[in-house]
């Protein structure tokens, strides 16, 4: 296990040297998004008012509130990423989206992206918003605000972390692994709780 | 009695609730630090630590452990002695978790089933969740708030087994529901099982199990063995802190029971995730109001 604190944008080498179960902090953009952001950016074709090349992304609806013209944050957290799977393969071929931060993990054809591209899966600890919302520094701009809580957010973190790198640029997915090894074991748990 | 201000049970409702989102019960933390110690994977160590800095966090600036201020449960228990209005409570309890939502402010997560509007004030059509308990020979209004999020929630499961199935079946079933829940409730939490009675009370019974202090075994010796048997086998997985990978996997399995039909034996899963967050207010008949977990 490495660990390694990181600044944006991140290049594609960096993402390279990432392996599962890495640990990542990061200073610098971070863009929040989330189901309705997608949908809007995909199934409704609205192009980003800003480059998302080389930024990690996470998956939040968060608690913020405008006085005057500036956005403040209230409770910034992460959601579970599965629902957004099929979104995440054009956010890194299309817009050259590096990181995608979440929990849960996603699925095959995120990890296939991935490694063909050079972006990692980065995973937070659910739960802790608290933690995460003390390491955004500020809510720099709010895209689509009609959309809000389900916006364009770009915020600006320090010391963003800790991350554990769960999906890697070289196939490794951490989740599919804790899955497999549950399951090699579960013939032995099955008779040590006498139901097998 | 007759004029018992009500105004104390709403205010309580609604500090309940933001007690609960802000303060984690201290045998949670207790379980979290002799989990974290027991922990040999460096990842799952780096996963526990970042849990205690939310803590710690939301202790000195009293904010939120999690976004996600779920659906408002309150369990009331009426002692003998506490002359009541029912009704009253009732509605305190709603505008209680209203208030909350309102005046801190936290995100509503509370929905209409057809149109998904939100309200933003956390209640609605059959929320809050309110269960009534009685009490013979106390004379206080008891109340424990549970903030139910749904990455846990979601992963509810229920199953009405039969006789022949036998206890072993029960077993099974609660331990492939933790597999297959995965990292989604947020591990390491507590795994609340209900046993028997009919099809809805055996999820309350699930509801009540997460609602116990971390680890306090159930008082009958054949259910508190199977608590610490299936405890056992849920960490033997590997699943872990988060779902990346660990030695812990849950905090505690608890088990809450009740008798059945002679042809039946349910069992129900209701997960809590690791900020198990509750909060509990004692009120006495004088108005005065004692807070606690």
């Amino acid at each position: 296990m490495a660990t390694y604190h990181l600044q944006t944008p991140f290049s594609e080498q960096e993402m390279r040297q990432l392996k599962i179960g890495d640990i990542v902090y990061f200073d610098g953009t971070l863009f929040g998004i989330r189901d309705l952001t997608q949908i809007y950016m995909f199934d409704q074709k609205h192009e980003p008012p800003v480059s998302l090349a080389g930024f990690p992304i996470i998956h939040t609806a968060p608690s913020l509130r405008k006085v005057g013209d500036k956005w403040e944050k209230i409770c910034v957290g992460t959601t579970t990423s599965g629902r957004m799977d099929r979104f995440t393969p054009a956010l890194i071929e299309k817009y050259g989206v590096r990181a995608v931060i979440g929990k849960g993990g996603q699925y095959q054809q995120s990890l296939d992206a991935m490694q063909k591209f050079g972006a990692v899966y980065l995973a937070i600890v659910g739960g802790a918003a608290s933690l995460e919302t003390e390491q955004i520094e500020e809510v720099e701009e709010v895209y689509w605000e009609h959309l809000h809580p389900e916006a364009l957010y770009k915020f600006r973190v320090k010391d963003f972390g800790p991350l554990t790198v769960a999906m890697d640029s070289h196939g490794g997915h951490r989740y599919f692994e804790i899955k497999a090894e549950a399951e090699r074991r579960l013939p032995g748990i099955y008779q040590k709780l006498g139901v097998a | 009695m007759g004029d018992f201000d009500y105004n104390i049970v709403k205010e309580a409702a609604k500090q309940l609730y933001i007690k609960a989102l802000t303060n984690l019960p201290p045998d949670v933390r207790q379980a979290l630090k002799r989990a974290y110690e027991r922990e040999t994977q460096p990842t799952a160590k780096e996963v526990f630590k970042a849990m205690f800095k939310a803590i710690e966090i939301a202790d000195q600036k009293n904010t939120l452990v999690c976004q996600d201020t779920g659906l408002p449960i309150y369990i009331v228990k009426v002692g003998s002695g506490f002359a009541w209005n029912g009704a009253k409570i009732k509605k305190c309890l709603s505008e209680g978790a209203a208030g909350a939502t309102l005046d801190f402010p936290f995100r509503g997560s509370s929905t209409h089933i057809l149109t998904r509007v939100n309200p933003q004030n956390s209640v609605g059509r059959g929320l809050p969740v309110v269960y009534w308990d009685f009490v013979e020979g106390s004379d206080t209004l008891d109340i424990l708030m549970i903030p139910k999020g749904s990455g846990s929630e979601n992963m509810s499961t229920m199953k009405m087994f039969i006789p022949a199935d036998g206890k072993n079946a029960l077993k099974k079933f609660i331990l492939d529901t933790y597999i297959a829940s995965g990292s989604n409730p947020c591990p390491p939490g507590i795994i609340g099982v209900g046993i028997g009675g009919t099809a809805d009370l055996v999820m309350r019974l699930a509801k009540e199990a997460i609602a116990r202090p971390v680890g306090q075994r159930s008082e009958d010796p054949e259910i508190a063995q199977m608590e610490q048997d299936l405890e056992e086998a849920i960490n033997a997985t590997g699943i872990g802190p988060m779902g990346l990978g660990g030695d812990i996997s849950t905090l505690a399995v608890h088990i809450e029971w009740a008798y059945t039909h002679i042809t039946q034996n349910p069992v129900a899963v209701n997960t809590q995730c690791w900020p198990a967050r509750r909060a509990r207010a004692t009120i006495h008949p004088d108005g005065k109001v004692e807070y606690g977990f």
